[in-house]
């Protein structure tokens, strides 16, 4: 059950592992077939299944160093420009006086930046995210999910496959 | 290739966790089952004294900051004290959270939820008392940079004004940082409960479902988020300490405010921590999760920061006599000899002192005395702050103008009522959310495998 509602299942295999090395060795035997398009479900994130599916690296530090620097600038422009605004000379300092904006500048850059990064997360994961994709509860437990969109004529091949890899329980999703 | 920044597995034999992945969710999702009647009495004792704090601040709003202990030439007192407090009970949580985090330190795991949600609720109660403070609480938004009438802005110069930047991006980043770090575990509790439960934690989890390409820009953004809120924590109190060491009033105007304030927040934090986390396993039943190792732990870093203090309590009087000032000396001997020697030693003992005892195995792995030790860290370091405020105000640099205060039912209200307000959200979030991060211990214990061998 997700908050997503779906309005059309995607059809394929969908098999539940128990151990981690079958689970990554049914990913890597999929992956020489040609099947990229496999979704993986885990309670925790795991380095073999990265390696198994060799993942790219999120593009998440860009939203995070973009969001810095317009913090940064945000901070240093908003002060520099409200002081020269309203021109008030304070304890004989100048108007626009850096060191002090640095603080607002800083405190803007980790704002904005973090931000950012959570806003890419739920940016990304729906731009990069696929909808009507299978799931089962005990994925977020203690089991390994593996999706494999499939159309009818593969749907036994890569059942015996995932089964032979060492798959506890595998169903037939069907549009 | 995504490398996913995480602790890496336990090696240390007191870390071999025997539960498996189950068990984790289980015992998790069981504790926050139907509320023992320990937990009820203690929210409604929360809730009490909150109600008390909240009258007695009615009745400062209708009557003004007359009822509070203000007497020239202290107007800083006892709200200025308690905001400095509980901003830097939030720093050890940021400290566990996020430093410990960058710095692959596996035994945080088992604890950090809770501290940083520790974090979340003292940095709400800390932003309650400048307001408080300001006299007219309903124009509090004068502090903030917003287009008005007559085109006035704040005066960035000032390290008020920074605060206020401070205290908001603290709160925000480390909310969002708390709530971020909790989505996976909503979800995993969403895939166990019924009824009316399974529908708000659905609508709490966002949709997650541990996707390889959820968890590849999740574990990213985790890393990203520690790192900025590393420098953030160490930002925050030394931005409050400059709220004091950018004036010139003896006893506040010292080089060293920024890295003895960072430390002696991190220091009553882990107090904090303490007082908290020992009675809250025996109530939720996870003491197979935080055990020994965790306090023992915990207390190396109460002495570590304890000790920093030590060496700052040292350096601040070494520099007085050393200055060759006569008002910052005055000052000094004042805290510990004069009107307010009680709070000085107070502080000193309790701080500098007591902490000592944790060089001892046995004092870090004896709860009842941990949790002794604590109480004092609370008092002596609530103390410390009065210490700065008050003695430093009470004698500036006219000695006919010095003064003392005393603190007033009105003082003590809004004291009492923040413990009740603070306590209120603890104990709500412990029994509403997953208190223990079920995802990043499942990160810890290997997952089974069908061939023998060693693990990844």
């Amino acid at each position: 059950m997700t908050f997503v509602k779906r309005s059309r299942r995607a059809s394929g295999v969908l098999a539940s592992f128990i151990h981690v090395d079958a689970a990554t060795d049914a990913i890597r035997a999929l992956r020489a077939r040609g099947h990229r398009n496999l979704v993986v479900y885990s309670a925790a994130p795991n380095h073999e299944i990265e390696e198994a599916l060799d993942q790219s690296v999120s593009p998440v530090r860009l939203f995070t160093l973009l969001g810095g620097l317009t913090g940064c600038a945000a901070g240093f422009g908003m002060t520099i420009w409200m002081s020269l605004d309203w021109p008030l000379l304070v304890g004989g300092k100048t108007i626009a006086s850096i060191p002090p904006y640095v603080v607002i500048a800083f405190e803007l850059t980790i704002l904005l930046g973090a931000l950012s990064t959570v806003a890419a997360v739920a940016l990304l994961s729906v731009l990069t995210g696929r909808r009507g994709i299978a799931y089962d509860p005990s994925y977020s437990d203690d089991r390994i999910g593996v999706f494999v969109p499939a159309g009818s004529d593969q749907l036994k091949p890569v059942e015996q496959l995932l089964r032979s890899a060492g798959a506890v329980e595998v169903r037939h999703e069907a549009a | 290739m995504a490398v996913v920044a995480r602790p890496t597995p336990a090696r240390k034999p007191e870390l071999e966790l025997t539960q498996t992945h189950a068990d984790v969710t289980r015992d998790v999702v069981a504790s926050l089952g139907k509320p023992s009647t320990g937990y009820l009495l203690l929210l409604f004792g929360a809730v009490a004294i909150f109600l008390a704090g909240l009258t007695t601040f009615l009745v400062l709003v209708k009557d003004g900051l007359g009822h509070a202990g203000y007497n020239p030439p202290i107007f800083w007192s006892v709200y200025i004290t308690t905001f400095v407090f509980w901003v830097g009970i939030g720093h050890a949580g940021t400290l566990i959270s996020a430093i410990l985090f960058l710095f692959r330190s596996p035994w945080r795991t088992a604890v950090y939820r809770s501290t940083e949600a520790m974090t979340v609720f003292a940095v709400m109660t800390a932003a309650l008392f400048p307001i408080i403070h300001i006299g007219r609480q309903w124009i509090f938004y004068w502090l903030l940079p917003y287009p008005n009438q007559r085109w006035l802005w704040p005066n960035f110069k000032s390290p008020l004004i920074w605060d206020v930047f401070a205290i908001s991006t603290y709160f925000t980043v480390s909310s969002t940082f708390l709530v971020f770090g909790l989505i996976p575990d909503i979800a995993a509790v969403r895939d166990k409960v019924t009824g009316w439960r399974k529908t708000v934690y659905t609508l709490s989890s966002a949709g997650w479902q541990g996707t390889d390409n959820q968890w590849r820009h999740y574990s990213r953004a985790y890393l990203y988020l520690a790192a900025l809120a590393t420098p953030l924590v160490l930002s925050v109190h030394s931005v409050v300490s400059w709220d004091f060491a950018a004036s010139i009033v003896p006893g506040w105007h010292g080089t060293i405010f920024a890295p003895y304030f960072v430390a002696g927040a991190i220091y009553s934090g882990i107090g904090m921590v303490l007082t908290l986390i020992i009675p809250l396993r025996r109530a939720l039943r996870i003491e197979h999760m935080i055990t020994d190792y965790h306090f023992d732990n915990l207390a190396k870093l109460t002495l570590l920061t304890g000790s920093i203090l030590f060496y700052a309590y040292a350096m601040e009087y070494f520099v007085a006599w050393y200055s060759g000032n006569i008002f910052e000396q005055t000052t000094f001997y004042r805290r510990a000899f004069g009107p307010m020697w009680w709070a000085g030693w107070t502080m000193i003992i309790c701080n500098a002192f007591v902490s000592q005892l944790l060089w001892f195995r046995k004092v870090r792995t004896n709860l009842t005395a941990l949790f002794i030790i604590s109480i004092f860290i609370n008092i002596g370091m609530w103390f410390e702050r009065y210490v700065i405020i008050v003695s430093s105000l009470s004698n500036d640099y006219i000695p006919w103008a010095w003064g003392q205060m005393n603190p007033t039912w009105a003082d003590w209200g809004i004291l009492a009522g923040s413990f009740g307000w603070f306590g209120m959200w603890f104990l709500l979030f412990a029994k509403s959310f997953p208190i223990v991060a079920i995802q990043e211990i499942k990160e810890m214990i290997p997952m089974p495998r069908k061939r023998a061998g060693g693990q990844h």
